[in-house]
C-alpha cells in the first residue's frame, strides 16, 4: 500500500506543476500589456508602470516564474489589485461556504441517485425502469442556471418557504444544493442502475439466494455493496464539475464562496486573485482525485497491483 | 429514444435555418411600450426587458448554440484524433509528451478553464469556441489513443505494414477508422455538453455579447426579472434542457448501436 501511495504521489507532481505554471501563463495571455489591461486605456502610464513593477511584470519571464513558484510554495498568491488584501486570506474566507455547498450538493445527489439506481436496476425493463432513465437523462440536459432560477420561481416566491439567496441557515443551503446536486445525482443513477446490474449477474448473488437470503437483502446487502466502488469513484471524480457547477450557483443564489469570488474578480479585472481563485479550484481537483485513488486502491487491492 | 433525440436535433437545425426567416418579428427589433410583456398570441414566449421577441431570439439563439456545438466539436473532434491516434501509434517520448499536457488539461475541473481564458481573452463568441476547442480535443485524444493501442498490435495492422504500407496510409486507413464509432458517439453527447458550455459562458457574462441573442445571454438578464417576468427565463431554458437532452438521447442511442459492449453493459 505504501509503495502505491508512493507511486501516485509522485506522479501528481508533475500535473500540479503543470496546472501551476498554466495558471501563471494565465496573465500572459492577456493581449496588450496586462497591467494596462487592468487598470483600462484611460490610465495615466505611472500608474501602469507601477503595477507592472508591484506585480512583477518588469522582470524577466524566468525570474516571475521562479518568484511565482516560490510564492505558491509559502502559500503567497499576492495581492488583490482591488482591495489590497493578500489572495490567500480571501479565498481561504470563502473556501467553507464553497466546501459546504459542495458537501451539501454531493449529500442531494446519492439522496436522489441511489434510489432511483437501484429501482431501475431491480425493475429492469418496465416502466419504471425507462421512466428513472429518461428522467436521469434529463437531469443532465437541465443546465443548473435555470433549474436555480425556476426552483426560486416556486419554493422561494411562489410558496415562500425557502430564502431566495443568501447564506446563513439550513434554510438557504436548500435550493443551491439542489439545483448543483441534480446534474450529478442523474449520473449517478445510472451509474448505480449500471454497476447493480453487473453485481447482480454474478454467482455470489445467486449463491445467496440459494441459502435462503430473500431477495432485498440479496440486493441490498450484498449486490449493491459490491457495485458501491465504481459509484464512489465517479463520485470522486464528478467532484470536479460540482466545483465548476458551484461557480453558476453561487452567482445565482449569491453564495459567498470562491466561484462568486471568481467570477467578481473576473468583472474587475483583479487577475492575482482570479489566478488564486482558479488555482485553487485546481488544486482542490487534483487532491480530490488523488484520494479517490487511493481510496479505490484500498477498496478495490487489485489497483494497486496494476 | 434514439428517435426521439434524431428528431429534436432534426427539428433544431430546421427552426434555426429557417425559423428566422419565417417568423415575423426580428430579434432585434424593440417595441419598448410591451417590454416584459408575457405570451400572447401574437408573441408566443412573450416579450423581453427591451420589448423584443423572445420566440423570434430562442430562433435566433438556436443558430448560435449549433454554430458553437458543431465548431468546437469539429475542430475538438479532428485534432482530438490526430493527436490521440499519434500518441498510441508512436508511444514512448511522443506518447509521454502528449499524454502529460493531457493529464495537465484534465486537472482542470470542466469549465473552470475555459472561464480563466475567456475572462484573460475578453468576452467573444470567437474567444468562447477557441477555449472549448482548447479544452474538448483532449477529450477525443484520451479516446482515441486507447483504440489505437489496441489496434497497431493487430494482424491486419501488422499485415499492412509488412506489404510496405506507410505510418500515414496506416493510420488513416486501418488504425484511425476503428475508433471513429467511438468519436461518432462522444461526437453526438459533445454537441450537448458544447452547448452547454458556451451557455453557461454566457450566462456568467463571458460569452457572447449582446445583442447577439444568445440562449445564456438571456437567461443572465431574465434573472434581473425572475419575479416579475418569469417567461424570460422559462423559454430560453427550456430551449438549452430541449436540444442537449436531444442530443444526450442520440448519442445514448448511437452508443447502443456503435459499441455493444457498452450495450451490454448499461442493459445487462
Amino acid at each position: 500500500m505504501g509503495r502505491f501511495l508512493a507511486r501516485r504521489l509522485v506522479l501528481t507532481i508533475p500535473v500540479l506543476l503543470g496546472v501551476a505554471t498554466l495558471v501563471f501563463s494565465l496573465i500572459h495571455l492577456i493581449p496588450g500589456d496586462p497591467a494596462q489591461a487592468m487598470l483600462g486605456e484611460a490610465a495615466p502610464q505611472s500608474d501602469v508602470e507601477e503595477l507592472r513593477r508591484r506585480l512583477g511584470l518588469d522582470k524577466p519571464l524566468v525570474e516571475q516564474y521562479g518568484v511565482f513558484l516560490q510564492g505558491l510554495v509559502k502559500g503567497d498568491l499576492g495581492t488583490s489589485l482591488r482591495t489590497g488584501e493578500p489572495v490567500t486570506d480571501q479565498i481561504v474566507e470563502r473556501m467553507p461556504a464553497t466546501f459546504e455547498l459542495a458537501a451539501a450538493a454531493m449529500f442531494v445527489a446519492i439522496a436522489f441517485s441511489m434510489p432511483l439506481g437501484i429501482l431501475a436496476a431491480v425493475r429492469r425493463g418496465t416502466a419504471v425502469d425507462h421512466a428513472a432513465m429518461t428522467v436521469s437523462l434529463a437531469g443532465v440536459s437541465v443546465p443548473n442556471f435555470w433549474l436555480g432560477p425556476l426552483l426560486a420561481i416556486v419554493f422561494a416566491v411562489e410558496l415562500g418557504w425557502l430564502p431566495v439567496s443568501g447564506r446563513g441557515t439550513w434554510a438557504h443551503l436548500v435550493l443551491p444544493a439542489i439545483s448543483l446536486g441534480a446534474a450529478l445525482a442523474a449520473i449517478l443513477a445510472r451509474m448505480t442502475r449500471a454497476t447493480l446490474l453487473e453485481e447482480l449477474r454474478e454467482q455470489y448473488v445467486q449463491a445467496a439466494r440459494a441459502r435462503g437470503v430473500s431477495r432485498m437483502r440479496a440486493i441490498l446487502r450484498h449486490a449493491f455493496r459490491n457495485s458501491l466502488i465504481p459509484v464512489v469513484t465517479l463520485l470522486g471524480l464528478q467532484f470536479g464539475a460540482v466545483l465548476t457547477g458551484a461557480v453558476i450557483t453561487e452567482t445565482i443564489f449569491a453564495w459567498p464562496g470562491i466561484g462568486r469570488l471568481l467570477i467578481q474578480s473576473i468583472g474587475f479585472r483583479d487577475y492575482p486573485l482570479v489566478q488564486g481563485c482558479i488555482l485553487l479550484i485546481a488544486l482542490t481537483y487534483v487532491g480530490v482525485n488523488l484520494l479517490t485513488d487511493v481510496i479505490y486502491g484500498v477498496l478495490d487491492p487489485r489497483i494497486r497491483y496494476e | 429514444m434514439t428517435r426521439v433525440g434524431a428528431a429534436i436535433v432534426l427539428l433544431a437545425v430546421l427552426a434555426a435555418i429557417i425559423g428566422p426567416v419565417i417568423v415575423p418579428f426580428d430579434p432585434a427589433d424593440q417595441e419598448l411600450a410591451l417590454r416584459l410583456e408575457g405570451p400572447t398570441g401574437q408573441h408566443w414566449f412573450g416579450l423581453d426587458e427591451l420589448g423584443r421577441d423572445i420566440f423570434a431570439r430562442v430562433l435566433s439563439g438556436a443558430r448560435i448554440s449549433l454554430l458553437v456545438g458543431l465548431v468546437v466539436v469539429g475542430v475538438s473532434s479532428l485534432v482530438g484524433t490526430l493527436l490521440g491516434s499519434i500518441a498510441g501509434y508512436f508511444g514512448g517520448l511522443v506518447d509521454e509528451c502528449l499524454s502529460r499536457v493531457m493529464d495537465i488539461l484534465l486537472a482542470f475541473p470542466g469549465l473552470l478553464l475555459a472561464i480563466a481564458m475567456v475572462a484573460v481573452l475578453g468576452p467573444s463568441l470567437t474567444n468562447v469556441i477557441l477555449a472549448l476547442s482548447l479544452i474538448g480535443w483532449v477529450g477525443y485524444a484520451r479516446l482515441v489513443r486507447g483504440q489505437v493501442l489496441r489496434t497497431r498490435e493487430l494482424e491486419f495492422v501488422q499485415a499492412a505494414r509488412a506489404l510496405g504500407a506507410g505510418t500515414p496510409r496506416i493510420l488513416a486507413r486501418h488504425v484511425i477508422p476503428t475508433a471513429l464509432p467511438a468519436v461518432t458517439v462522444q461526437a453526438t453527447l459533445g454537441m450537448g455538453g458544447a452547448i452547454l458550455a458556451e451557455a453557461s459562458l454566457s450566462f456568467l457574462g463571458l460569452g457572447v455579447q449582446p445583442p447577439t441573442p444568445s440562449w445564456g445571454t438571456m437567461l443572465s438578464y431574465g434573472k434581473a426579472h425572475l419575479l416579475e417576468a418569469p417567461h424570460l427565463t422559462i423559454f430560453p431554458g427550456l430551449a438549452i434542457a430541449i436540444l442537449v437532452l436531444g442530443f444526450n438521447f442520440l448519442g445514448d442511442g448511437l452508443r447502443d448501436a456503435l459499441d455493444p459492449q457498452t450495450q451490454s453493459r448499461l442493459k445487462t
